[in-house]
């Protein structure tokens, strides 16, 4: 047996990585479920009931997705233009930051103007954090991978001294939190009576809005032209420094709303346990997606729904929820091995 | 060739069909390959020759048909069967380590996985013994990054000399090589084949099939259509033959030359890695006239058209473009300056390859004219890469394709219609025909001829002699990033610009002055 390059894939196999990968790391948990002492089907119908099974269940599950559509697509729009940004996560918390600052008080203003300032100002932090790696990469060719995964350590040990100095909450009886949002700062629900935030409505959005830019834009040409061949779109005249630079603010914005929409949205405040990860998670989420916008929507929803659907098996079955890291993990090795699929075929001789 | 005639039968292929989805790449292909013979295998790009050898090596699993070597029948797709049986194949792409040396590149692979320690004695003898045998001079101790091309290729020879082969294969060799190079390649070939060796050599150059082959197969469309004894046929013959009617070279017609629309004066520019860099170069280009550039590979080709793309800055000198000094110099300011450029490497540089022909077509001019406000103009785009298509016989399943899946000849259609669409002053053409059938470089010498009667400079970059004195007006040597005087059209002999290329007047020339 060997492999045989396929010179045009058609789109159902172009498709197929995804449903394979989602299926293998099925199969990878029904074994770990029968390990645990746990009926697979059980444990599958358990996770879905968990996930979607009542109102609840389901908002929760956006809920969580939200943060991972940001993160997603902002490693989706870097990934694609080759700027292998591993630190989401910090721009994520720079995010937070800004939001925890400008929205307890120190900006009195009304909601309808407040919001779209904290938004902003939020965006602007994500993206200045990740501008550092990205000038670092295009004038000296210091490596964004690490420059960027290392500077989630920083931050988070940032935001740490923040929160036991100038941000610790007065009122927090000594615990590492924030104070409080205003109510002005707060992201109201979509419906009244029902627990989901107009977050979810900006991811949303924000996804839209990303697949516009790269198939409608300008810069969206500019960014996949670098992303496939940086030589070629320097011969033709493209500026790819630039477009390098603005990849990166764009990622980072991308991120930095997720800091946002989970302090202003879920959490209120501003805690070191905001984020179990989403940054990276968010690189998942977008692999899943294979780095498209819309995709990284559904990809969302799909490990947002197998960690909630988790949390809640584990409560009923007693098997525990680390099925879900695993399923995560096992899917995307499943995916990399199954893009394979897309551009080779398997030949028996 | 009547005593080859008798001569055993070393490789035989029998009614090979290879079909691709709805192309037949080999339709009902048979042929024999005689002990101590050359055959050359002819055709147009995408006739089917890469294809056919593929097969014989196992890389491809034929529909139908079979290989036989020395009379046993090869399992299909399993390149060690031919390796094993003797047949060693030189790809068009060399499938060397970079950063091993020659000796170890030759011996890897026919070493055994478990055998911990190398006989590296005993290898590097029996490499000196072939290399001597075959005179392929190469320093089995050089690290295989730092060779030339045509050094590379003799060691990729000489990996399959060492495997015992008994058939070379070998992809368009000289389509990477010097002439120099490639007089060396034939003379090994013809030692080769004197001490009992066969080769197939696959080509689309004409003089060079007459210049070594015993015998041609000439393929179109994935079919044999004909078969000649060299002494029976000739260069038209096979021309019309591949193409499937007669071709003729554009004609130049002389006219003379308008005023200057690009002058260097002692420019220089920055060498990179180990390619020089220009060194006091004077060059003007004139409207209507083509300037050609005569060197060997690897000599300042690659500086003065990175330079003149806007890729680089040069370090002195002065550089006018249109009678205005050129500042702060980028590829966007070359374009907007009406330079159309048509880069050396139409794979990597001049089209990205997962982009359809759309895409590509407006690659350069995106911003300018299909764009408004940030928002690209996709209709304008397609029918942009639509007009291209039909004016510049592009043959593509249409606009949205992606460009990887087209032939070499008609990437540079493309390539060619983006420029010229554009209505360039100035023309930039880096070995523009470098691989590409006759079909295609008729096709493109003439809409270059085109461009030079209707008032462009087109400078013309080649490592092809012939290719240069046909089209030029004016020819330049440049050697070691120097560039000779300005020869005029007709005044000088290939001889003569071959003294030049190889450095010899450039010395003459400093100890005059």
């Amino acid at each position: 047996m060997r492999l045989e390059p396929i010179p045009d894939p058609s789109l159902a196999r172009k498709l197929l990585p995804p449903a394979l990968a989602i299926l293998g790391s099925f199969l990878v948990a029904s074994l770990l479920a029968l390990i645990a002492g746990g009926n697979p089907l059980a444990v599958f119908g358990a996770i879905v009931k968990g996930a979607v099974g009542s109102k609840f269940a389901l908002l929760e599950t956006l809920n969580r997705a939200t943060p991972l559509i940001f993160t997603g697509l902002a490693v989706a729009v870097a990934f694609r233009a080759k700027l292998w940004n591993i630190g989401a996560e910090a721009q994520l918390y720079a995010g937070a930051v800004v939001t925890a600052v400008l929205g307890t008080g120190l900006l009195p203003w009304p909601p309808a103007l407040l919001l779209p300032v904290l938004a902003l100002v939020a965006m602007l932090a994500g993206a200045l954090l990740l501008l550092g790696p990205a000038l670092l990469k295009t004038r000296l060719g210091v490596d964004e991978v690490v420059t960027t995964l290392l500077l989630n350590y920083i931050f988070l040990l940032f935001v740490s001294y923040l929160l036991e100095g100038p941000l610790k909450d007065p009122m927090g009886m000594g615990w590492p939190k924030s104070a409080r949002l205003l109510a002005e700062a707060r992201l109201p629900r979509i419906v009244d009576g029902l627990r989901l935030h107009w977050g979810f409505a900006l991811a949303l959005i924000s996804a839209v809005a990303l697949w516009v830019i790269n198939t409608r834009t300008t810069l969206g040409f500019e960014m996949r032209a670098v992303g496939q061949n940086a030589e070629a779109a320097r011969f033709a005249g493209m500026p790819v420094t630039r477009i390098m630079l603005k990849t990166a603010l764009l990622s980072g914005g991308l991120a930095a709303l997720a800091g946002f929409s989970e302090v202003s949205g879920l959490k209120g405040s501003l805690t070191l346990d905001l984020s179990p990860g989403y940054g990276y998670t968010g690189i998942v989420v977008a692999m899943l997606a294979l780095l498209h916008p819309l995709g990284v929507v559904a990809a969302a929803l799909f490990v947002a729904a197998i960690f909630v659907g988790a949390d809640a098996m584990s409560r009923a079955l007693g098997v525990p929820s680390y099925i879900a890291d695993i399923m995560l993990a096992s899917a995307l090795l499943m995916m990399v091995l199954a893009i394979l699929l897309t551009k080779f075929r398997v030949v028996r001789d | 060739m009547s005593q080859k005639a008798q001569a055993q039968t070393v490789l035989r292929l029998s009614n090979i069909t290879k079909r691709f989805g709805a192309l037949t790449a080999n339709d009902d292909v048979s042929f024999d390959l005689k002990r101590g013979e050359v055959i050359a295998l002819l055709g147009e790009n995408g006739a089917g020759k890469t294809t056919l050898m593929n097969i014989i090596f196992g890389q491809y699993t034929a529909d139908t048909g079979a290989v036989e070597v020395f009379g046993q029948e090869l399992p299909p797709g399993n390149p060690h069967a031919a390796l094993d049986a003797g047949v060693g194949m030189v790809h068009q792409h060399f499938t060397l380590a970079g950063n091993l040396t020659v000796w170890e590149n030759i011996v890897l692979g026919s070493q055994r996985l478990r055998s911990l320690r190398l006989d590296s004695k005993a290898a590097k003898a029996k490499i000196a013994g072939l290399a001597k045998r075959f005179h392929l001079v190469v320093d089995p101790e050089a690290k295989v990054g730092r060779l030339t091309v045509g050094e590379r290729q003799r060691v990729e020879i000489l990996k399959a000399l060492y495997r015992e082969a008994r058939i070379l294969i070998l992809d368009e060799p000289t389509a990477v090589l010097t002439p120099q190079e490639s007089d060396a390649l034939f003379a090994t070939l013809r030692e080769a084949v004197g001490q009992g060796l066969s080769v197939v050599f696959i080509s689309h150059k004409l003089h060079e099939v007459m210049a070594i082959a015993d015998r041609t197969l000439v393929l179109r469309h994935g079919k044999l259509v004909a078969e000649r004894a060299i002494g029976d046929t000739s260069r038209e013959e096979l021309a019309a033959l591949m193409v499937g009617g007669k071709v003729s070279p554009p004609k130049i017609d002389a006219m003379p030359a308008g005023p200057a629309l690009m002058r260097l004066t002692g420019v220089s520019t920055k060498g990179e890695g180990r390619a020089p860099g220009l060194q006091t170069v004077n060059l003007t280009l004139h409207a209507g006239q083509i300037t050609g550039l005569a060197g060997v590979s690897g000599n300042g080709q690659k500086a003065l058209s990175d330079l003149i793309s806007g890729l680089v800055q040069p370090s002195a000198g002065g550089f006018e473009i249109a009678g205005a000094e050129v500042a702060d110099w980028s590829p966007r300011r070359a374009l907007s300056r009406g330079i159309g450029r048509i880069p050396e490497d139409r794979h990597h540089t001049g089209t990205i390859a997962d982009f359809d022909l759309t895409e590509n077509a407006v690659l350069e001019t995106y911003a300018k004219d299909f764009a408004r406000h940030g928002w690209m103009n996709w209709a304008d785009a397609k029918a942009r890469a639509e007009s291209l298509i039909a004016t510049y016989d592009v043959r593509c399943p249409g606009p949205d394709t992606r460009i990887r899946l087209l032939s070499g000849g008609n990437m540079q259609k493309l390539i060619l219609g983006r420029v010229l669409e554009t209505a360039p002053r100035i023309i930039l053409a880096n070995q523009p025909v470098r691989g590409l059938d006759i079909g295609a470089v008729n096709y493109v010498h003439g809409r270059l001829a085109e461009a030079r009667e209707k008032g462009a400079a087109v400078l013309l970059i080649s490592e092809d002699l012939d290719e240069i004195m046909t089209l030029s007006d004016v020819i330049h040597v440049i050697s070691e990033g120097r560039l000779s005087p300005g020869f005029v059209r007709g005044t000088m002999r290939a001889e003569d610009l071959g003294q030049w290329m190889a450095g010899a007047g450039f010395a003459e020339a400093a100890h005059a002055s």
